[in-house]
C-alpha cells in the first residue's frame, strides 16, 4: 500500500532531515560546553606533567582552573628558542595537532613554565607538549623538565585509538611514571631523549636514559620515542639557552 | 505474523493494567530467562571492552538502556508509516541519532568518560541487542509495550554487565567504584599484609572468564540447554 517509491524517497528524506536538525541543534546547543571540557582537559593533561593524577582527580573543575590560574604561565618559541609569544599567539591557543603538519622550522612552539606555589619568579619545572603517532592513530602528551633542563619531571600521554590493554596503556600512571627522574641529556650533552624498550619486566634503574617497555605495544612504545625524541629537538635551542642562563647564574 | 494477531488481540481489550502480569513479563524475561548477554549471546564486544571498571560501565549501561528504550519507542511510533524496504536504513538512522546525541551529551558533561568510551559510546550502533529488539518487537508492537521491551533488555544487559565489572574491578585493581577496598581489607591484618591483584582480570581475558562462569551458574540453575 504504501510501497510506492515516491513514498519511500520522500519518507527518507523528511527521516533524515529532522534528524540532521535535531542533531546539528544539539551539536549547537552543546558545543560550548563541550569546549570547555576540552579546555579544561588540555589544563588537566598539563598539570598531569607535574602532579599526581590522584591529586587532579581530587579537583573541582574550578579548583583545576585556579590552580591552573596561580601555578601555570606560558609562552610560545620557535625553532631557535626564540619567544614569539603575542596577544594573537598565546600557548593555550597554539593547536599542536594542526602545525604537526606544517614542517617543524615553521611550527610555534608552547612552553608551559610550573612555579613554585606563590612566587611567579621561581620555576619549577618547564612543560613541553608533544606530538606524534602511534600504531592506529595520534598520541600526544607533555613533558615536563626540572631546572636544570635535563631531567624528567614527570609526563602524562595520551593516545586518540591505541588497543585498549596494550598501546592504550600508555595512559596509565605506572607506565608514566617510570619516566620520572630519567635524563634526556647525555655525559658530553648530546640530546638522546628517553628510550621505552622493547619487552616488559626488567629493571632500568640504572639506566638514565631507557625505561621498561609494554609488552605487546612496541610499536605505540616506538612512537613515544619517536616523539619525545622529535619534539626534545624542535625544542632543544630553547632547551640549551633556559639551561646555559641557569648555568651563568650558577657561577 | 503472530506479532500483529498478538497486538490486535490486545487492542480488543479496553484498559490493560499499566503493569500488568504479560507487560511485567516484557521487562522481566529478558533479565535471566531470555537475558541478552548470558542466553542470546549478543552485545558481548561491549561487555568485554567497558568492564574493567565500575563507574564507564555504569555510564555505559544508562546508555545502553537510553538508547534500546528510546529507538524502541520511536520505531514503534513510527511502525505503520516505515517503508518495509527500507526499514532496516530508517532503523540504523534512528540509533544512530540517539546514540550521537548520548555521546554529545556525554563530551560537554562527563568529558572523562567520554574519553574513556567513546568509540564503545559508537559502537551501541552495531550493538545487535538495539537492532534485535527493533526488528523482533517494536516493528510489530504499540509504544508502550516497546518501551518495556527495550527497558528489559537493555536492563538484562546491564546487570550482567555491571556483575562482569564489579569482580573485574576488585580482582583486576582491588577497588570498587574506585574505592580502594583491598587496601583497606589489608590494613586490617597488619601492615605486612597485602592482597594481591590479578592483571588477567584488566585484560579482556578477565571479562571471558567472569563471563564464562556466571554463564555457567546461570544455566546450572536454570537448566536452560542450546537447541
Amino acid at each position: 500500500m504504501q510501497q510506492s517509491n515516491t513514498y519511500v524517497i520522500v519518507f527518507s528524506a523528511v527521516l533524515t532531515i529532522i534528524l540532521g536538525l535535531l542533531l546539528s541543534g544539539t551539536s549547537q546547543v552543546l558545543g560550548p560546553m563541550q569546549q570547555e571540557a576540552i579546555a579544561l582537559d588540555k589544563k588537566k593533561q598539563i598539570l598531569g606533567a607535574v602532579i599526581s593524577s590522584a591529586e587532579i582527580d581530587a579537583m573541582t573543575p574550578e579548583q583545576v582552573n585556579e590552580f591552573y590560574a596561580n601555578r601555570i604561565s606560558s609562552t610560545v618559541v620557535d625553532i631557535n628558542g626564540k619567544e614569539i609569544a603575542s596577544a594573537e599567539i598565546t600557548a593555550e591557543k597554539v593547536d599542536i595537532a594542526k602545525l604537526y603538519k606544517k614542517p617543524a622550522e615553521e611550527r610555534q612552539y608552547p612552553v608551559f613554565i610550573f612555579h613554585a606555589e606563590g612566587n611567579l619568579d621561581e620555576v619549577e619545572s618547564y612543560i613541553f607538549p608533544l606530538y606524534g603517532a602511534g600504531l592506529w592513530d595520534a598520541i600526544w602528551g607533555y613533558l615536563a623538565l626540572e631546572t636544570d633542563m635535563n631531567t624528567v619531571g614527570g609526563i602524562t600521554l595520551a593516545h586518540a585509538g591505541e588497543t585498549p590493554g596494550l598501546g592504550a596503556r600508555i595512559t596509565e600512571t605506572g607506565v608514566q611514571q617510570r619516566y620520572v627522574g630519567k635524563k634526556v641529556f647525555d655525559d658530553s650533552g648530546d640530546l638522546v631523549a628517553v628510550q621505552m624498550m622493547k619487552g616488559e619486566g626488567k629493571d632500568y634503574t640504572g639506566e638514565e636514559h631507557k625505561v621498561d617497555g609494554m609488552s605487546g605495544a612496541t610499536i605505540t612504545a616506538n612512537g613515544v620515542n619517536n616523539m619525545l625524541k622529535s619534539y626534545l629537538s624542535h625544542y632543544e635551542a630553547f632547551i640549551r639557552s633556559k639551561s646555559s642562563s641557569q648555568a651563568v647564574a650558577g657561577l | 505474523m503472530s506479532a500483529e494477531t498478538l497486538e490486535k488481540a490486545i487492542a480488543k481489550k479496553p484498559a490493560e493494567a499499566l503493569f500488568s502480569k504479560r507487560r511485567r513479563k516484557l521487562v522481566t524475561d529478558p533479565l535471566i530467562d531470555d537475558n541478552p548477554i548470558t542466553i542470546q549471546v549478543l552485545g558481548i564486544c561491549s561487555a568485554l571492552a567497558v568492564t574493567t571498571q565500575m563507574k564507564p560501565t555504569l555510564v555505559m549501561a544508562i546508555s545502553v538502556i537510553f538508547v534500546v528504550a528510546m529507538s524502541n519507542f520511536v520505531i514503534s511510533v513510527m511502525r505503520n508509516t516505515i517503508p518495509s524496504r527500507v526499514r532496516i536504513i530508517v532503523q540504523l538512522a534512528v540509533v544512530a541519532t540517539l546514540v550521537t546525541l548520548v555521546s554529545e551529551v556525554l563530551k560537554a558533561f562527563a568529558y572523562d568518560m567520554y574519553k574513556e568510551l567513546s568509540v564503545f559510546i559508537g559502537l551501541i550502533i552495531t550493538n545487535c541487542i538495539v537492532m534485535g529488539r527493533l526488528e523482533a518487537f517494536a516493528l510489530g508492537n504499540k509504544p508502550y509495550d516497546s518501551v518495556l521491551d527495550g527497558l528489559g533488555s537493555a536492563l538484562g544487559y546491564s546487570w550482567i554487565i555491571l556483575t562482569v565489572a564489579f569482580f573485574r574491578e576488585l580482582w583486576g585493581s582491588g577497588s570498587v567504584f574506585g574505592l580502594p577496598i583491598f587496601e583497606y581489607v589489608s590494613s586490617l591484618f597488619g601492615p605486612d599484609f597485602k592482597l594481591a591483584t590479578n592483571g588477567l582480570m584488566v585484560s579482556p581475558v578477565g571479562a571471558f572468564i567472569i563471563l564464562g562462569l556466571i554463564i555457567w551458574v546461570q544455566r546450572t540453575k536454570t537448566g536452560y540447554v542450546e537447541h
